[in-house]
């Protein structure tokens, strides 16, 4: 599904944080949103979720203006830095959790949430796990787990913060070979943000650039490195 | 650091453990000890004819009514204090933290003149209160509100470093994964903090039976009506029945080790959970 943002500003407190910000994704496109911390990269992500509010602009989803929708009426999943996956709850529960939570008309039947989180743990690579709790994974193991639940009530958009953040590099590696597929099978609109250069040009189709509430150039990664737009471009590719 | 830099000449080790066991026993166990030592002095008759006596009797029922109220009334409120303290940004948040505090920096004795000036029959609201005929002081709301103000801090106070620390991660998740605000706070936020809310509610309960200095104030000390365990003992004690006063207090010092000894086999039951949430 295609995304469009259309002058977005937000700030906390004193400092603006993102400023007249407008940029189109379009659909089954993988998007990295990309800068220094403090560029409003994730403030951008958490306005396209619904967890955080735009002061002013707009958020279209398709055809569809959400931005006043809650996150839970956005058909997004997301995916956290730290997994914030539930504790008490197995890995099972864990993945089950947007399906368990439905209205009970549109709740599918225990057996066929069982067969989906078995389906969703084949898909990234944990089958067989679901007994066991978040606490009793390696943390490769614990961001699948939470991509698997951010998937589970099939979302057309996924949206990952630093998804690969708390992870060393071997797991990083293999954990984003991992996503692009999933992205590629299920024809999923993805935008993650990452401080990491090397990450976002792997991985992205395109990369928007932040730098201090503003997109400095939104570009694939090839255009990015042969015409940097700015002098900021260049220097942060350095 | 390794284990070498933490290792104690085994002299000073035993010294240390000595010093920390001596206090223990003098400090915690010899008091306690002199308690039960006194109220069963003349043997188990006399202890049970002093606990099963009326006046006794309604001040046990007094005291278990007056908690189950303050309870789940701070209970309740604790949580929704540290959610809103710990989940949310408003004006004046650094205040509500100091004034839920503040119970405990007041001498309980002060709690309860508050509730006299209030509602006492010179109090700013006695006149009215007199005339439609509520009782308030000198009565079980009395008792209650009292009690309420003093505990209010324990379920709060343990909830909002845990819930800080915990931030809105988890809630978020759920959130953006279609569950409703009471979804999240029964599925989620609820079990995050299960056992740092037991361990308010423990203390809460425990202190709530045992408060003296508010309730004091605004009882009026009528035997078999507002006198709750702790000022029952205090009268018996005065009265030189001191084996009277020792069997209540023995079963106020009980309700202390029956709230530990709840506590522990609730962490030994979930000791699994427990390790694995942390």
């Amino acid at each position: 599904m295609s995304i469009r943002v259309e002058h977005v500003s937000k700030s906390f407190s004193a400092y603006p944080a993102l400023r007249d910000v407008s940029l189109t994704m379009n659909d089954r496109e993988f998007v990295a949103l990309l800068g220094p911390s403090g560029s409003g990269k994730t403030t951008l992500l958490r306005i396209l979720a619904g967890l955080e509010a735009p002061e002013s602009g707009s958020v279209w989803f398709g055809k569809r203006d959400v931005t006043g929708d809650k996150p839970a009426s956005r058909g997004i999943g997301f995916v956290f830095q730290h997994y914030a996956l539930f504790g008490h709850m197995t890995v099972a529960e864990n993945i089950a959790f947007g399906l368990d939570v439905m209205r009970r008309s549109a709740r599918p039947s225990k057996r066929d949430i069982a067969a989906r989180v078995e389906q969703l743990l084949e898909l990234v690579q944990l089958p067989g796990l679901g007994k066991r709790y978040p606490s009793q994974l390696s943390g490769g193991q614990r961001q699948r787990v939470a991509l698997a639940r951010a998937l589970a009530r099939e979302p057309r958009i996924l949206l990952l913060d630093e998804p690969f953040g708390a992870l060393d590099a071997k797991v990083r590696r293999e954990l984003r070979v991992a996503l692009r597929q999933i992205h590629d099978e299920l024809g999923l609109t993805s935008i993650f943000v990452t401080h990491d250069q090397e990450e976002a040009f792997a991985l992205a189709d395109r990369v928007a650039l932040l730098n201090q509430g503003r997109i400095e150039q939104f570009a694939a990664p090839a255009e990015m490195q042969s015409g940097p737009a700015s002098a900021f471009v260049r220097e942060f590719l350095d | 650091m390794t284990a070498a830099g933490l290792r104690e000449p085994p002299a000073a080790k035993a010294l240390l453990i000595l010093a920390a066991l001596a206090y223990v026993a003098l400090m915690l166990l010899l008091p306690l000890g002199a308690v039960m030592y006194e109220a069963l002095r003349k043997g188990w008759g006399l202890w049970h004819a002093a606990v099963t006596e009326p006046d006794a009797l309604a001040s046990i029922k007094l005291t278990l009514i007056v908690a189950a109220i303050t309870v789940p009334l701070n209970t309740v409120f604790g949580i929704a204090a540290a959610w809103a303290i710990a989940k949310f940004d408003f004006p004046g948040k650094a205040a509500l933290i100091a004034l839920i505090e503040l119970p405990f920096s007041v001498s309980p004795v002060v709690s309860g003149l508050v509730f006299v000036l209030l509602f006492g029959a010179q109090g700013w609201l006695g006149p009215w209160l007199d005339a439609h005929d509520i009782h308030i002081i000198f009565a079980l709301p009395g008792l209650v509100l009292a009690t309420v103000f003093v505990t209010f801090p324990f379920v709060a106070r343990q909830l909002i470093p845990l819930m800080s620390a915990q931030g809105r991660a988890d809630e978020e998740a759920a959130l953006t994964l279609g569950a409703s605000g009471w979804q999240t706070f029964w599925r989620v936020t609820l079990p995050n903090i299960r056992f740092g809310l037991l361990y308010g509610v423990l203390l809460c309960n425990a202190r709530a039976m045992g408060e003296f200095g508010a309730v004091s104030v605004v009882s009026g000390h009528i035997r078999g009506q507002t006198n709750t365990m702790p000022l029952q003992v205090e009268a018996l004690y005065n009265d030189y029945d001191f084996v009277a006063a020792f069997a209540v207090a023995s079963l106020l010092a009980l309700l202390a080790l029956v709230t530990l000894a709840l506590k522990s086999a609730l962490e030994w039951r979930y000791r699994h959970e427990l390790s694995a949430v942390h």
